[in-house]
């Protein structure tokens, strides 16, 4: 650095433990939380964003406790709320690094109305839902992504309220990036919430989310060395969507319909396969109903990690500035105009 | 202009101080349009003015019903006028639905101009008249001074070349009026001339046709024996020298928070949701982008008020403007602003309710909800304007208290206020009050920690906004540790907080002006504790009663949360305190509450502001009680 006359300063080197606050977080042991919270400390450092430019807003529930325990800036406001409370933050100060910690309850449900409006807005923030398919913080009652049958305290016979789908209600409502991630899987978790932090535009991601307590297991055929491999596809830009133990098994398109296939079998080769590709709406749409555990074909659809659907399209903020900027192509308008107006008149 | 001079006789010109009028027809008449222009011509030639548009809450209600009247008051004077008048002189009627509705509040002895084709037998009926009656003929109107003009007929023979459809042709009939009353009130016509020029910039020939309606009507004035026994009417300006511009009160309130984030050198943000009658405040504010404001028309309510809160802790003049019902569904949001300690302007235009009430009518109904609609204990400033323009000093001032006192503010308007207008002599950008944010400054690694919740002695604490090296803090709707801002459930933390929060709002008595006496002695029989949109007909109703000679003052209230230090002390000065207000009695309320005495009130719940004259009738009343 001091071969030339030139300083360079470089950006001090951070690492998670700079975006770690000094508050212990409070979650139940073996939660999926804390793994999230570690990978968003771990993503930072990656991001060359100093911790004072970044805010982390949430609503109400386990997950929205998260703003406590990072080194930043951050807001718990009030539950379901957290989207619009961020959206103002960023068209007010669209140079800031804005996220939001949310749930299944805080985001689909009570927040489901700023859910759908925020995604078709678009304004530059990063949403990481937390989804435990259970609410947690009020001890067990079944939540908007709940599976039809789950028996819990307030359904007790099992609940029969259909669940959300979050890729497909995301996708639907004009949102431009859904990524779907795993908070055991933290290396993967990382790269997606990068990946999302990089995305112009509102991120959705959403992390399966493990709750010990009340909704144990949820997602254990995701998890497990055994089942993983067969029930989930990890989805990679211009490749074939290829899975199973042996990798051996891939996704084929027939018409609009996904059907598994078996690569040793039926004499196919990854060339026949559906190759991902995230500008694909279309493609977006259907891997969204891969979760809906009602697919066409006869096999069971493994389930889609990664990043499903990423589309540049404007942010709010900046087509907001760009109108404020044109009508005030010929100066800021001052105070004396403003008290003025356009219709006033003299009396002499 | 020189056309109207050619006078073809000699018509009477009578001076008068003030004139009341109402221009009332069918929603689809043209009569805001119309009452707009009048009211532009008498102010631009330096009246005093007041208007107050009345119209129904349906777009387009059933045409020739009652329901479908739309009516513009307002009240032009040589000397000034807090009301649109109590009682109008002069009418004019489009139809027969438009007179029904509105003639209980003619003058006995006042003018009807009538639009006679409004009277033919389908428009009778619609409008309830029974079967064969018409009161411009059955002696109903034998108390009153009637003109009967086929509106519809002149102004189709003035535009019958004018190559316009005859659709085109029939909606001019309101500049045909609009003529004639200028002719009776002696006003000129080249205001509304150059108004329409503009308006139909594109269309010369709707211009034209308008222009020409409105000059028919003149001309019919001056050539028809019809007012001969009348004669014309001249009220003489009398405003003084300067610059003015009209404004309602939700222009004011928008241009007030514009005004207020230059004078604190900061960004305006409005998050809000349409609802009647907030919703110009929204709307002017999207048209000030060349000043820099952001609006935000949110998903609903909720968004509305949380999108700001989210600009304030960013560092923006953050604003929400709703009515009644937005209000009720903000309240969660209200309690977090109060927790967070953020600046936040929260401006309630208030209507009458419960539920969806009365969307265009006024009531100051929700003056118990400003002060305690929340959840625990969450006070916070509430303050309200009295006039179109005052809503402009109350806005402002709730800017300033929300940014020096880091807290939400709501100020209180009404659709009263919020669609009457009035001159505005145009305010200096000196004359407006400092708004000192006190932002936190960077903080370097060798400094103590921040302390979020650390106060000044006003209780006060800074304002750390993102992007603030050092300052990197989390706050929440949980409660607060004492200056640390941690989350704590500490019980006498909790109570040391509370107590925190209350005396913070109530130390802002410190800094507000000591409640004056608007008019009347210091001392003696009654006084007249008034607040919000009723200060029109009580400032006449006081002045009238003055000149009668009875005791009685009149003080009305900006500040309601804190009271001003002193009102106590002037509300021992007199026998009896007199409390009118469009609701139940909720400031009286208040006053017993804070001040254990026992004032009257004086209650009206109609969706309809007071009157002066009723106000009159009640300060007489009591004071011969005493």
């Amino acid at each position: 650095m001091t071969d030339n006359d030139t300083t360079i300063v470089a950006s001090p080197v951070r690492t998670a433990k700079d975006f770690a606050s000094d508050q212990e977080p409070k979650w139940c042991p073996g939660c999926g939380d804390h793994a999230i919270l570690q990978q968003l400390k771990n993503v930072m450092p990656e991001l060359d964003v100093a911790p004072e430019n970044v805010v982390f807003i949430s609503g109400i529930g386990c997950s929205s406790r998260l703003p406590y325990y990072m080194a930043t800036y951050g807001v718990h406001g009030i539950h379901g709320r957290a989207l619009p409370m961020a959206t103002g933050l960023k068209v007010s100060r669209p140079e800031l690094s804005v996220w939001v910690a949310t749930g299944d309850g805080d985001a689909l449900s009570i927040g489901g109305n700023h859910f759908i409006h925020t995604l078709r807005r678009n304004p530059d923030l990063n949403v990481v839902l937390f989804n435990n398919e259970i609410y947690g913080l009020t001890k067990g009652q079944y939540s908007p992504t709940s599976k039809i049958g789950l028996r819990t305290i307030t359904s007790p016979a099992g609940v029969i309220d259909q669940p959300f789908n979050t890729a497909a209600l995301t996708i639907g409502s004009g949102g431009s990036f859904f990524a779907r991630a795993f908070d055991r899987d933290g290396k993967y978790l990382r790269s997606v919430l990068k990946r999302a932090a990089l995305h112009k535009g509102t991120s959705l991601v959403e992390i399966y989310q493990n709750c010990p307590i009340f909704n144990n297991s949820a997602f254990e055929a995701f998890a497990t060395p055994d089942s993983k491999a067969d029930n989930t596809v990890y989805l990679e830009q211009g490749k074939p969507l290829v899975f199973g133990k042996e990798k051996n098994k891939g996704i084929r398109l027939d018409g609009f319909t996904p059907v598994v296939v078996d690569l040793d079998k039926e004499g196919l080769s990854t060339s026949d396969l559906w190759v991902h590709n995230e500008a694909d709406i279309n493609k977006a749409s259907i891997l969204a109903r891969f979760a809906d555990n009602h697919a066409q074909s006869e096999e069971i659809l493994p389930r889609p990690f990664g990043i499903f659907y990423a589309e540049e399209r404007v942010t709010y903020e900046d087509a907001l500035t760009a109108q404020i900027r044109d009508a005030q192509k010929n100066g800021c308008a001052t105070l004396e105009e403003l008290l003025k107006g356009e219709s006033s008149y003299v009396i002499k | 202009m020189t056309d109207t001079k050619k006078t073809t006789r000699q018509v009477n010109i009578t001076s008068k101080t003030s004139v009341s009028v109402l221009f009332a027809g069918d929603s689809g008449d043209g009569m805001q349009l119309t009452g707009t222009q009048f009211a532009n011509t008498v102010a631009v030639r330096g009246s005093e003015l007041n208007t107050f548009p009345n119209f129904p809450s349906e777009i387009r209600a059933p045409a020739g019903t009652i329901a479908g009247v739309s009516g513009f008051q307002l009240q032009f004077s040589s000397k000034p006028v807090y009301t649109p008048g109590a009682r109008f002189d002069v009418m004019v009627a489009m139809n027969s639905a438009a007179l029904k509705a509105n003639l209980k509040d003619l003058h006995r002895g006042g003018i009807i101009i009538a639009g006679t084709e409004g009277f033919d037998e389908k428009n009778l009926k619609l409008a309830g008249y029974a079967e064969g009656a018409n009161p411009l003929e059955d002696g109903t109107l034998d108390n009153y001074i009637v003109f009967p003009v086929p509106v519809l007929q002149f102004t189709r023979e003035a535009l019958k070349e004018s190559g316009l459809s005859s659709k085109e042709v029939d909606r001019c009939k309101n500049m045909f009026v609009l003529g004639l009353l200028y002719w009776l009130y002696t006003l000129p016509l080249e205001g509304t001339i150059e108004t329409l020029q503009t308006k139909f910039e594109k269309n010369i020939q709707l211009a034209e046709a308008n222009i020409k309606a409105m000059k028919a009507g003149y001309f019919f004035g001056d050539e028809t024996e019809l007012f001969a026994n009348l004669g014309r009417f001249d009220i003489a300006p009398q405003k003084q020298h300067g610059t003015y511009r009209r404004v309602t009160g939700n222009e004011a309130c928008a241009i007030a928070l514009t005004a207020a984030s230059k004078k604190a050198g900061l960004d305006l943000f409005l998050g809000s949701y349409p609802i009647t009658p907030a919703t110009e405040i929204l709307q002017t504010l999207a048209k000030k982008k060349k000043y820099g404001v952001k609006t935000f028309q949110a998903e609903d309510e909720i968004a509305g008020i949380v999108s700001s809160i989210g600009a304030a802790y960013g560092g923006a003049l953050a604003a929400t403007n709703t009515s009644g019902p937005g209000l009720a569904l903000k309240t969660e949001a209200l309690g977090l602003a109060v927790i967070l300690e953020v600046p936040l302007v929260i401006i309630n235009v208030q209507r009458g309710g419960p539920s969806t009430g009365l969307p265009t009518k006024p009531e100051q109904s929700d003056l118990l909800m400003a002060m305690y609609g929340r959840h625990g204990e969450a006070p916070m400033p509430v303050i309200a304007a009295r006039s179109p323009v005052d809503c402009f000093y109350t806005t402002y001032e709730a800017a300033r208290i929300a940014v020096e006192h880091m807290t939400p503010v709501i100020c209180l308007s009404d659709g009263y206020l919020a669609l009457s207008s009035e001159p505005w002599l145009v305010e200096s950008p000196d004359n407006l009050a400092a708004i000192t944010p006190r932002f936190q400054p960077a903080r370097k690694p060798e400094d103590p920690p921040y302390l979020p919740y650390k106060r000044d002695d006003r209780l006060v604490r800074s304002w750390a906004i993102p992007g603030t090296k050092g300052l990197e803090h989390r706050i929440g709707g949980l409660e607060k540790q004492n200056e640390t801002g941690n989350v704590s459930h500490d019980p006498e933390n909790h109570e040391l907080m509370t107590k925190l929060r209350a005396e913070k709002i109530a130390r802002i008595a410190d800094t507000i002006p000591l409640q004056s006496i608007d008019n009347g002695p210091e001392k003696g029989d009654l006084l007249v504790l008034g607040w919000g949109s009723s200060y029109g007909a009580i400032k006449t109703a006081v002045e009238q009663a003055l000149e009668e000679g009875y005791s009685v003052a009149h003080t009305h209230l900006r500040y309601i949360h804190p009271f001003p230090k002193n009102l106590e002390a002037i509300l021992g000065n007199y026998k009896k305190v007199l409390i009118p207000e469009m609701n139940s009695g909720q400031l009286i309320h208040l006053i017993r509450d804070a001040f254990l005495i026992a004032p009257v009130g004086y209650s009206k719940v109609q969706g309809v502001p007071f009157n002066e004259m009723e106000i009159l009738a009640k300060i007489t009343d009591l004071i011969k009680e005493i």
